[in-house]
């Protein structure tokens, strides 16, 4: 039997109570996510249990009891508070999946800070942002990424702590880093976690918006609540289970399923920093037992891609349960999982706003393959209607997939940007930027985004902050970024580049402003392909209009193109 | 050949190595997560256009692309 039972009996008078009974959690009570992740669960006695089993790139292993993480998060959480940082203070955690990241990010919660995780490849620009905008005051990082922080610095006041992991002593550190090593700090044994309520700030993710900035989204440790059941239900993670989140906490499944749901069950996971190939995930898979395995489209499309024989290979018997996230999860990869794993991968719907999962499908409830699934038990799901926002009760028809605010780990602001998060609601309901539509079932199914966004690889980047990263090349007169289809990564970004006077198209000047764009913002905001042209189609007022491009680029109609520019 | 092998070595080096990262010619570029499938993409249309060669989509796997050495054997490949 799972976890969550019958999906039909839960969604009966379901209270988010079941979640605060469990966590021994009362209203008004502290509720740091921190302390629940390490100290709540060796006091129930699985001190000696293991929390994290850690596979580095070169298969070295360390494992991490949740005594050992408590006593290393105390002294994280220590070495913060000596250092001056405050309650409510931004604390950037810049690292690559190592321990440090994952032990980091509890201590950081445990000493009232604000955790603030940022993708390792990000580049100067996409960092400084980020950083610039939250007013961070530490950044916790490697040797290997101090180089970026070092650009960026001089354009940084408020950071005044830049702590690096792995110092080894080789080169001086320069203004404002220190050292700061786990193993040899002397581990802190007690450590009064901050005595977090409900609405005290915990996170703060960063994601790409439509036209403007990347928006901080600002999570309080009452996320907890969600977080933790609907790892229970949706995971259905069980004591003894061994489980495997293959996102990067860079990214909120990294955080809300990758640190603080299954720690926050007390169940044993595992980390690998090796790169992606069907072979090195397999063997971790056979090496590790891997019970319980949350992964994304991508990935599982490209270990279809790696074929079926690589299956053979390994002995992958220890998976009993399989989820996925981060795009829809398309129809043959449900149906492929189950012919080579013997498991059908059950797809889970959410985003970094609504910090849990909001749709899934649960263990136990029939898959429809290419389905989000059902609303998780407390969550009011409809499709709008674009026009006048009411919701839709019609099967089939194509509408704004919305939910009822009201589920602990919702955001509760964009950081500085009231505006726009206030901009996200319609007659009462939170719009996520998703169109989708409704069958006679009740499943939701995704349809696409309501925006510019392009969701490649599970990831979001913002058509706005590559346009603005191209104008800064310069051969760039003006750009257009948009959605290109790609059979792994479902989107991927195409750049449609005018140049100046004095420039010539080439495949030279292709990889130049490629790499420029990688290394300015990140790997995933570089176009896969940049088109030059002599002209962007705009609108009569000047608008660049994105719109036409993306039809071409996904054989859609134009639609009305009477405000373009030369359509006399 | 040697040629070709320095020629990328301090390429990969140049554009995806950070500040402490060591590589020679059998370090794993994928598999040790230095360059991720998105930046694989930039590495392979260098090699296209440094090499005039062009490589098929289902050759340019992370196995492929997992060593300056591998990625010499593939750009000789195709330069045949």
């Amino acid at each position: 039997m799972s976890n969550i039972g019958s999906y039909d009996q839960r969604i009966k008078g379901f209270s988010w109570s079941i979640a605060e009974k469990e966590l021994d959690y009362q209203q008004d009570g502290d509720i740091n996510i921190g302390w629940y992740c390490s100290d709540r669960i060796c006091r129930q006695g699985k001190g000696d249990k293991l929390a994290l089993i850690w596979q580095g790139a070169t298969g070295n292993e360390k494992r991490y009891t949740y005594n050992d993480v408590r006593r290393a998060s105390n002294t994280i959480a220590k070495y913060l508070v000596d250092l001056g940082i405050h309650p409510g203070d931004r604390v950037c955690l810049f690292m690559d999946k190592i321990p440090e990241l994952y032990i980091g990010l509890v201590g950081i919660l445990k000493s009232g800070a604000v955790a603030q995780p940022l993708f390792s490849a990000f580049g100067d620009e996409a960092l400084l942002l980020r950083l610039k905008d939250a007013q961070t005051s530490a950044i916790i990082t490697q040797r290997k990424h101090a180089g970026k922080v070092r650009n960026i610095l001089s354009q940084l006041p408020c950071l005044e702590h830049v702590i690096i992991v792995d110092y080894d002593g080789k080169k001086p550190l320069q203004e404002r880093e220190k050292a700061f090593s786990l193993e040899d700090m002397p581990p802190v044994e007690d450590f009064e976690s901050y005595p977090a309520k409900a609405e005290t700030h915990s996170m703060l993710h960063y994601t790409s918006g439509t036209t403007g900035q990347p928006k901080g989204v600002k999570h309080v440790h009452d996320s907890l609540v969600s977080q933790y059941l609907t790892t229970k239900w949706v995971l259905d993670l069980r004591d003894d289970d061994i489980y495997w989140c293959t996102a990067d906490p860079g990214w909120v499944t990294g955080t809300s399923y990758g640190v603080i749901g299954p720690w926050s069950l007390g169940v044993t996971q595992c980390v690998t920093d090796i790169g992606f190939s069907a072979d090195n995930w397999y063997a971790f898979i056979e090496k590790q037992r891997i019970t319980v395995w949350y992964s994304a489209p991508t990935a599982i499309r490209s270990l279809m891609k790696a074929g079926d024989e690589v299956v053979k290979k390994y002995d992958l018997s220890s998976l009993r349960h399989l989820v996925s996230v981060g795009e829809p999860l398309n129809p043959e990869a449900v149906v492929w999982s189950q012919k080579v794993y013997g498991k059908p991968f059950h797809d889970s719907y959410w985003q970094t706003e609504t910090g849990s999962i909001m749709i899934s499908n649960y263990p136990g409830m029939e898959i429809k393959p290419g389905s989000m699934g059902k609303p998780f038990p407390g969550i009011t799901a409809a499709i709008l209607d674009p026009i006048n926002y009411e919701p839709i009760s019609e099967p089939g028809v194509v509408g704004l997939i919305a939910f009822q605010p009201d589920w602990p780990a919702r955001m509760r602001t964009y950081w500085n940007n009231e505006a726009t998060f206030q901009n996200k609601f319609r007659n009462g309901w939170y719009l996520p930027g998703d169109r989708g539509r409704l069958d006679k079932d009740g499943y939701f199914w995704f349809v696409g985004r309501d925006d510019d966004i392009i969701n490649t690889a599970g990831h979001l980047v913002s058509p706005f902050e590559v346009e603005s990263a191209l104008l800064e090349h310069p051969a760039v007169a003006e750009s257009a970024v948009v959605a290109k289809p790609d059979e792994i990564n479902m989107e991927v970004v195409k750049a449609f580049v005018a140049l100046k006077p004095g420039f010539a198209a080439s495949d030279d000047l292709e990889l130049n402003i490629m790499n420029f764009i990688r290394k300015k913002l990140s790997p995933l905001a570089m176009p896969q392909e940049i088109e030059f042209v002599d002209s962007l189609p705009k609108t009569r007022s000047g608008k660049i209009m994105r719109r036409l491009l993306h039809a071409r680029e996904w054989g859609e109609a134009i639609g009305d193109t009477s405000t373009l520019e030369d359509n006399e | 050949m040697d040629d070709i092998k320095e020629v990328v070595l301090e390429y990969v080096k140049a554009e995806y190595a950070e500040d402490e990262d060591e590589v020679t010619y059998d370090t794993p570029l994928i598999s040790g997560g230095l360059v991720d499938s998105f930046s694989m993409v930039s590495l392979k249309r260098f090699l296209e256009t440094k090499y005039k060669i062009s490589i098929p989509d289902d050759k340019a796997t992370p196995e492929a692309f997992d060593s300056v050495n591998k990625i010499v054997q593939l750009v000789k490949e195709f330069q045949k």
